[in-house]
């Protein structure tokens, strides 16, 4: 019996420590939200939106020109990496699903989705910013379509890979060519599901810094050209945090908080897309 | 009739021809002809279809081609300049034209074992909640929250860390610390010096939260892939809950577990903004984990846009390809054990 007692001590204290685990897990998660939405929310008003970003030292000021240079480097890379992530994703599921090709892709892809995106940072200024001789957004938005890249290679093949052939095999009996087969009912069925990976995508990208660093730089002031540098929050965020200035660093909590803000709101998006999706 | 049912994919055109099938006629060649004409067409669009999607499953290699080109191009004044006293050389002089990537790479290992120190057992404990102790209703939010943690932005954790996570271990918890292991042989010259709050410790800590849900999401699903037959014939011989999980669920997703862990480190090791917010960027090596150091990551995010001179960019070009190699290895190895894990439980 003092056996027992003993292996039931030892498996209370271990499954405690699993508690604690968790506990600690959702801490974690409840101060950085906490802290975030308590410092962000000060500085939240009208002129974020609507103002530049403000020299140092100085009062008042936006992210004005920071957000637009978000929303249009995110745009591109998501149009420039989604349609080349689609169709690979497409040979993948569809022509190639058992050739040699489609696994060294899917490993390929596997590691370029975790690799460090810094590194891609690096190679887009090698290929683009040190031939054309200077930064611009246009290096920037490819930055992040080569993050995208793989995350719908992914969620495509994925996707494809659950339509039922039964699909595939009546739309072919009835004498469709093979790319009318895919276009219309092989990416209807799985719809729902590559679009949750585009949402999962851009949540991705919207709060990279790394890449952008060196390729698209930073702007102080607003510029739609998508030759020249072009400012973004995570950058002018980077940039006034590391700053000793009060009203810089109340900006950066600001666009730390829009960040998050729009990143949870395409994570609850795609979340209930992707259940919606399953139930049906 | 079979040719209506392409819809909009047909010209008016293409409708007649279906008509003719239909109805026969005298002028069935005609139409047979146009038909031919129909599926050439289908065959061309076919082809060419395949083509398109075959040139973008490429495009997937040469881009990782193309970032190994291109960092070894970058790279390779560097390399010819240094050979190999760049991996054993501390020095990192912008001013002499002297750089050595020991610190930098010294830095990357160790925030990434305080990292996966930490994040390891957390993330098993959590996984181990969330499939055995977990009631049914709870698992669900519990889980979405974990998942959240890995959604937020890095920069997030490290302006949280900068402002909020940094100066509170350095006014609470280090000074504790160092008078704790002031007296411990080799420990004390591990938590030595005074309390900057920003180190190699703040950052390890850092890492490990965004570590977490990435080894806690796959210990879970390996978790998940364990018979319930094997769980229970535990169970009735008398197994406590906790002789369950380390005899039957851990040795048996041993090699997924792994897979989980080297995801968790490929992360680690090149996560860059929340390093560079918290580390203090400082090229030297100390004993004390409390001290200010660097990373590769961090290094690069920190000194490339100033960096002049071409020797300076080709050193950090080169450690951003010594940072790719590592990672590479460390996620192919992540894969090849997940990889073997599905076959072996025939997902």
């Amino acid at each position: 019996m003092k056996l027992y007692a003993r292996r039931r001590r030892q498996s209370k204290f271990f499954l405690g420590l699993s508690y604690v685990a968790v506990a600690i897990g959702l801490g974690w998660l409840a101060l950085i939200l906490g802290t975030l939405f308590f410092n962000g929310f000060q500085g939240l008003s009208g002129a974020v939106f609507t103002q530049m970003t403000p020299p140092p030292g100085s009062g008042g000021g936006g992210l004005a020109n920071a957000i637009t240079g978000s929303l249009i480097m995110t745009a591109l890379g998501i149009a420039i990496g989604t349609p080349v992530g689609l169709l690979a994703g497409t040979y993948m599921a569809e022509y190639g699903r058992y050739t040699k090709l489609t696994v060294l892709i899917r490993l390929i892809n596997d590691i370029l989705l975790s690799a460090p995106s810094i590194v891609i940072g690096l190679f887009i200024y090698q290929v683009m910013v040190v031939k054309m001789g200077h930064f611009s957004a246009i290096a920037g938005a490819m930055a992040l379509a080569v993050i995208v890249l793989p995350v719908v290679v992914r969620a495509t093949e994925d996707m494809l890979l659950l339509v039922p052939d039964s699909l595939r095999e009546a739309a072919s009996a009835l004498g469709l060519a093979r790319s009318i087969m895919i276009g219309k009912v092989a990416y209807r069925a799985a719809r729902a599901g590559i679009i949750t990976g585009v949402l999962l995508a851009i949540a991705r990208i919207s709060g990279e810094t790394a890449p952008l660093l060196f390729t698209a730089l930073n702007n102080q002031f607003f510029t739609t050209d998508l030759n020249q540098p072009m400012a973004s929050l995570p950058t002018v965020i980077f940039q006034f945090a590391m700053s000793p200035y009060k009203e810089w660093q109340q900006l950066a909590w600001t666009g730390a908080l829009l960040i998050t803000l729009a990143v949870l709101a395409l994570s609850i998006t795609a979340r209930a897309l992707h259940n919606q999706g399953a139930t049906k | 009739m079979w040719l209506y049912g392409l819809g909009s994919q047909l010209s008016p055109r293409d409708g007649a021809v279906a008509k003719n099938l239909a109805f026969g006629g005298g002028r069935a060649q005609q139409a047979e002809i146009r038909l031919a004409s129909v599926l050439a067409r289908f065959k061309f669009r076919d082809s060419a279809f395949r083509f398109l999607t075959l040139a973008c499953a490429w495009a997937v290699l040469l881009l990782l081609g193309g970032v190994i080109v291109s960092l070894i191009m970058g790279a390779l004044p560097s390399i010819r300049a240094f050979g190999a006293s760049f991996y054993t050389s501390e020095a990192w002089n912008p001013v002499t034209g002297k750089f050595g990537a020991l610190a930098p790479v010294y830095g990357t290992i160790v925030t990434s074992a305080i990292a996966m120190t930490i994040a390891v057992p957390s993330a098993f404990g959590i996984a181990i909640f969330l499939t055995e102790l977990c009631p049914f209703w709870l698992r669900k939010p519990i889980g979405i929250a974990i998942e959240l943690l890995a959604g937020i932005p890095s920069i997030i954790y490290g302006i949280w860390g900068l402002f909020v996570f940094a100066p509170f271990l350095q006014q609470h918890i280090q000074p504790q610390l160092i008078a704790f292991f002031a007296n411990v042989p080799i420990l004390s010259s591990l938590f030595a010096g005074p309390p900057y709050g920003i180190g190699v410790l703040t950052a390890g800590i850092i890492l490990s939260i965004m570590v977490l849900p990435i080894v806690t999401s796959i210990s879970r699903d390996v978790f998940e892939t364990v018979p319930a037959v094997l769980k229970e014939a535990a169970f009735g011989v008398g197994c406590t809950t906790w002789e369950v999980v380390r005899s039957i669920i851990v040795p048996y997703t041993s090699g997924g577990l792994l897979g989980g862990v080297m995801l968790g480190l490929g992360r680690a090791l090149g996560e860059t903004m929340a390093v560079t917010f918290v580390i203090g960027n400082a090229h030297k090596i100390a004993s004390s984990i409390l001290a200010p150091g660097t990373t590769i990551s961090a290094t690069i995010a920190n000194e490339f846009t100033e960096a002049v001179g071409g020797l300076y960019t080709s050193a950090l070009i080169q450690l951003g390809l010594i940072l790719f190699v590592v990672t590479f290895i460390v996620l192919a190895i992540s894969r090849y054990m997940l990889m073997r894990l599905r076959v072996k439980g025939g997902l």
